[in-house]
């Protein structure tokens, strides 16, 4: 008995999660594909095929472009952010003194803090009248913004909410990174007389380049995935002005309930981000091996 | 040499204290403003010092069966966890065992791909399996990023396991399955717990599966807080005060674990 199990085990083990993934993740995604191709309405049992209809009807549409474009922008932003400023916390936190296990802990929270939770307190503090953000920029002389209420400044700050939930995912892996890097070549630097600033840049950045690529991945699909804060803070407005192809496929989807023309923006958001994975395993593929 | 010593000093402990200040300044206020009358919620400039009082949580409590937005949370994340610890440890450990790249490749696949490319089906499915408005129905579904989740922490942490111990066991008469339940899952609680306290926070924070799949029966708290905002004018300390039940749990929990959070936040993320 014990036997038969043990033979069968590589198939075993894994067969209930194995089952899950059909029927849960395989299975939808391939019906996703299917119903992109249909004029898909709820409740009607025959829908009218109508083949790459919806891709071809997307890709002439404004709309989806305003959004995409808008997701390029937003993750361009967000990513650089984060992971520069994950890297200053690295190197903050790579450096030994009482407290540090305790800052690490605290720089953690936001990444675990509910995101619904977090995008109410930064409205509180976006708003114009009442907001401690204008207070702030009181204080250092900068005239008030409206923040999320500018067409122009609602991507802006929408990515400082990004970069404050994200980038210590990206000091994560960075203080990791650094914590694995050799000691002798800063040991002759110093002797050298190199200053911080040219160890840093020619010593620090070039060894670290494989973990900060995995980083600029890692940061740029969880960018794209953006949904909670901006559905809760503006819901992709005001107008359209902060729509990414997250919020936009969702409102074709379960807002407007396209299911068809929904399901197409939805394989092709899908598809970009499945492309920028496939960057992250080709460069696993280098940094591990 | 010593007075470029004491501006170094300066400066790092200059940056380290106003990025601390950017992280925890919104969960500080957070709670601060929870604390507040409406009034002082609603003063400008804002008010730092002022006399707590509890009103804005009783109101929470009682204007709204705040506690069963709780008890649904919980039973949902209860339930992805269990699920997913069952059949994704398991899965987790031949995957590390027996280099089952292609399975390992298609969970990595579904961990990265967005939620919605799930949800239109299921949200079909679900509509003709009255599902939709189910508590199980939705934990079911959370099992999307649970699952994918638990299989690559604990993926990696199956492989610093030597393999010296499950063959001592295997000598000894242990069966490979016995060696499994015996030797290495006692061997990888602390990874166990970390794989669960996350996806549970995963589960507990997601937003998106419940404002599709949900309905007035399975009301989560992070759908809960959301419809504050929509339907009722502006309450700011009663947000507040939402948004505080919700985050406690969650920063008391990550508190508890911080040995593990880190190499848990990064396991699936770096290795495998």
């Amino acid at each position: 008995m014990t036997g038969t199990l043990d033979r069968h085990l590589p198939i075993l083990f894994p067969l209930p999660a194995a089952l899950l993934a059909a029927a849960l993740m395989l299975y939808p995604l391939a019906y996703t594909l299917f119903i992109s191709g249909q004029s898909f309405e709820l409740g009607f049992r025959g829908h009218d095929w109508v083949g790459l209809g919806h891709y071809a009807e997307a890709l002439a549409n404004d709309r989806f472009w305003g959004a995409a474009f808008r997701t390029l922008y937003f993750t361009v932003l967000s990513v650089a952010l984060s992971v520069a400023l994950g890297m200053v916390m690295a190197l903050i936190l790579n450096r030994e003194f009482r407290g540090a296990p305790w800052a690490r802990t605290a720089f953690l929270l936001p990444m675990v803090a509910t995101p619904v939770a977090t995008s109410l307190v930064w409205m509180l503090m976006f708003n114009p009248s009442l907001g401690v953000l204008n207070w702030l920029l009181g204080l250092v002389g900068l005239p008030p913004s409206v923040w999320v209420a500018d067409p122009n400044w609602v991507i802006p700050s929408l990515v400082l909410v990004d970069v404050w939930h994200f980038a210590p995912f990206a000091m994560l892996i960075l203080l990791a990174g650094l914590r694995s890097l050799p000691a002798s070549p800063f040991e002759s630097a110093m002797i050298d007389g190199a200053t911080r600033w040219q160890m840093f840049w020619r010593i620090t950045v070039p060894m670290l380049r494989p973990v900060l690529l995995v980083v600029l991945i890692f940061r740029t699909i969880d960018a794209l995935k953006v949904f909670d804060i901006i559905w809760v803070i503006t819901a992709g407005g005001p107008g359209f002005s902060s729509e990414t192809l997250y919020i936009y496929a969702y409102n074709q989807a379960f807002k407007y309930l396209d299911l068809g023309y929904g399901s197409a923006v939805i394989v092709l958001f899908t598809a970009v981000v499945a492309a920028a994975s496939l960057l992250w395993i080709r460069a696993r593929g280098r940094v591990w091996q | 040499m010593s007075a470029r010593r004491v501006s170094d000093r300066i400066l790092f402990y200059a940056t380290l204290l106003v990025l601390l200040l950017f992280f925890l300044f919104p969960l500080l206020w957070m709670v601060l403003s929870a604390f507040k009358t409406n009034v002082e919620v609603a003063a400008y400039p804002p008010i730092w010092w002022f006399r707590p009082t509890l009103q804005n949580f009783a109101d929470v409590f009682a204007k709204n069966p705040f506690f069963s937005y709780i008890a649904n949370s919980s039973v949902v994340a209860i339930a992805a966890v269990a699920v997913g610890l069952a059949c994704g440890l398991p899965a987790a450990y031949t995957l590390a065992r027996y280099r089952q790249t292609a399975l390992g490749f298609l969970f990595l696949m579904i961990r990265i791909l967005p939620g919605i490319a799930f949800l239109v089906p299921l949200f079909v499915i679900y509509r003709s399996l009255g599902l939709i408005n189910s508590l199980a129905g939705l934990a079911l579904s959370h099992l999307i990023f649970v699952l994918p989740l638990v299989i690559w922490v604990m993926a990696g942490f199956f492989e610093d396991i030597p393999r010296e111990l499950e063959e001592a066991a295997l000598i000894d008469g242990c069966s490979r399955a016995g060696a499994f339940v015996r030797v290495v899952l006692p061997l990888s609680k602390p990874g166990i717990v970390a794989a669960a306290i996350l996806s549970f926070i995963a589960s507990w924070n997601n937003f998106l599966f419940v404002l599709i799949l949900g309905g007035k029966d399975t009301v989560t708290l992070p759908m809960a807080v959301y419809s504050f905002v929509s339907f009722e004018d502006v309450n700011w300390g009663g947000l507040m005060a939402a948004a505080t039940v919700i985050t406690v749990p969650i920063v008391a929990l990550s508190l508890l674990v911080q040995r593990y959070l880190a190499g848990g936040l990064t396991m699936g993320a770096v290795k495998g």
